[in-house]
């Protein structure tokens, strides 16, 4: 099992690129096809609030790959250690 | 009931009570969006109206985040009592200003400005409140009834939109003995009543709030001198907490959030906008659905208690990427007036207007039509008359208003109930899960931030998203339903995976 949560870290770790890439691919294409304030403010709304937690994504990732979550902290010493 | 039960339901109602009230008035807002965008932003435009007040909506979820940091930090520093009376006070205040701020065609851009400043004072209030709420319920309840007692604050956001639905309905009708006289009224200045009402509400939370004590786990930290002196840094700089704040967002509330707002909110937009479903039966469908489906969030935190939090909400993310297209396709297909047109059809009611332009007058003539299925949809057809008295029609025929026979209505409704029972799985527990992660001393900002985040920006975006999507991909009316369905699915994956299933016996370090 901690093998695949690992793995699957590599995942995660490609979904935060991937999910910034379609974001502001689409942000871009849209704007072009709707050059209207609304079109603008929505789209850089989407991306500055979404390209941070895509970037929380990755970090994720690393952590899953580098087995941080291999073992899950069982009382609050471990959490703030 | 033992002396300490019932010192637990005081302390859940105080907790309840204001929750609620900081709910009802965040979903006034929403619910009544075109009322608003008519009063505060240029009627040139009416989609940019629209538009203006789904950003200022979406602006209102996305400050929830900086308010889980502001008032985290705040509950964390100076005690959790004091802090969610802070939240309140704000929150009421805003929204009784909302209530109060004259309309664009009084004081220009300023009228909208306002709106959109109380509207940010909301969100930031609300980003305060719930871990507020949750954390102190949870630092009172006995291990083994946390799921349960923590479940009551869960109840507190669906009975809020359940409380704004009834108050704007009545207000709606309330005004004036003819219907139509009483709606026009509403949408004039009616619409300030269940914002103004807030107050009295507020007040009310207030005085029983001021009446609590602090935290006993909090009060006990902060006699030993071991709160947190920078919670902000304790809760993000430190990887052994971060880890567990990523964990909670990929594996728990970005998914919860996305459930919740599909079953609640965007349910409502599709059955409106894409079914043309009466305003009154969309409402009363909502709610029906709310009254037997609330009971659930306490079922589930009670289950959780027994067999753990973790396959529940999984098992409720499960069935919304499942059953969400087939859901919402019946939806679809059941109001399907393009089938109804081929039908043979009983003209109910037939009323003709015309308008006098410049240059031409417009004839609007508004059908009810009846299916055999006793179904009643509303056809209004815009002709242009000519000098040389030639009709034209402008425009094709719009079809609104569609309203369901009782057998359909009750299938809706039941669907609609579904839908919410999958948010009841998901979010009954959570409220347990997140306490139980994060020690005392950083469990206000800890656990703020990843709920906000999944559910101000994830599950809050879902009917933006989701409407948008389908301007974009206009082939597939089901089209916006892939946004929660693909957050749900990484959500639970992940949740599956990595989340343990033990509940922590000792929140208490």
């Amino acid at each position: 099992m901690n093998k695949l949560k690992r793995y699957a870290g590599i995942l995660w770790i490609v979904l935060g690129p991937l999910t910034c890439y379609f974001l502001i691919s689409t942000a871009i294409a849209e704007i072009k096809s709707k050059p209207v304030i609304d079109t603008k403010i929505q789209w850089a709304v989407f991306v500055i609030v979404f390209i941070p937690i895509a970037i929380g994504m990755i970090i994720f990732g690393w952590y899953a790959l580098k087995g941080e979550y291999d073992h899950l902290p069982e009382n609050s010493d471990e959490v703030t250690d | 009931m033992k002396p300490q039960n019932k010192g637990i339901w005081k302390i859940i109602g105080a907790s309840s009570l204001g929750t609620l009230i900081e709910w009802y008035d965040f979903y006034i807002f929403g619910s009544l969006a075109t009322v608003i965008a008519n009063q505060f932003f240029p009627k040139t435009n009416p989609t940019a109206a629209l538009l203006s007040t789904l950003a200022t909506f979406a602006a209102g979820f996305i400050v929830r985040p900086f308010g889980a940091l502001v008032f985290g930090r705040l509950g964390d520093m100076i005690g959790r009592k004091y802090t969610f009376l802070l939240t309140l006070v704000l929150m009421g205040g805003a929204t009784f200003g909302i209530g109060l701020v004259p309309g664009y065609e009084k004081i220009g851009f300023a009228a909208p400005i306002i709106v959109l400043l109380l509207r940010l004072l909301q969100g930031l209030a609300l980003g305060g409140e719930y871990g507020g709420a949750a954390t102190y319920v949870a630092e009172h309840a006995p291990a083994d009834k946390r799921g349960y007692f923590t479940s009551w604050i869960q109840t507190t956001a669906t009975l809020g939109l359940f409380v704004s639905l009834g108050v704007i309905l009545l207000t709606r009708h309330g005004l004036d003995s003819d219907p139509a006289k009483s709606i026009a009224k509403f949408n004039d200045w009616g619409w300030r009543i269940p914002f103004l009402v807030s107050i009295l509400l507020v007040g009310v939370s207030i005085y029983i709030r001021l009446k609590m004590s602090e935290s006993p786990l909090y009060a006990k930290l902060k006699s030993e001198g071991k709160t947190s002196v920078n919670p902000l840094k304790e809760s993000f700089a430190h990887k052994g907490n971060l880890k567990m704040v990523l964990l909670a967002l990929f594996g728990a509330t970005m998914g919860q959030g996305v459930i919740w707002y599909t079953g609640q909110f965007y349910a409502q937009s599709f059955l409106e906008n894409v079914c043309k479903l009466d305003f009154d039966q969309s409402r009363t469908i909502l709610i029906w659905a709310i009254v037997f489906a609330t009971p659930f969030f306490v079922v589930f935190g009670s289950l959780s208690d027994k067999i753990g939090r973790k396959w529940i909400m999984i098992i409720g993310m499960l069935a919304g990427v499942l059953l969400y297209r087939p859901i919402f396709n019946i939806f679809k297909q059941d109001t399907n007036v393009k089938e109804w047109l081929q039908q043979d059809l009983t003209v109910v009611k037939q009323d003709s207007s015309t308008t006098v332009l410049t240059d031409k007058t417009l004839a609007v003539t508004k059908t009810v039509f009846q299916n055999q299925a006793n179904m009643q949809f509303t056809e209004i057809k815009t002709d242009t008359l000519h000098t040389n008295n030639i009709r034209i029609a402008d425009t094709k025929p719009v079809y609104t208003a569609v309203t369901l026979n009782t057998s359909t209505y009750i299938k809706f409704a039941a669907l609609v109930f579904l839908l919410i029972l999958f948010v009841t799985m998901v979010y009954g527990p959570i409220a347990a899960f997140l306490v139980e992660l994060f020690p005392t001393k950083i469990r206000y900002t800890s656990m703020s931030l990843p709920y906000h985040i999944g559910n101000g920006v994830f599950g809050g975006l879902t009917p933006f998203i989701a409407t948008l999507l389908t301007t974009i991909y206009t082939n597939d009316a089901l089209v916006g339903l892939w946004y929660p369905i693909i957050v749900a699915a990484v959500c639970m994956i992940i949740g599956a995976l990595y989340i343990n299933n033990k509940i922590d016996p000792n929140v208490n370090d």
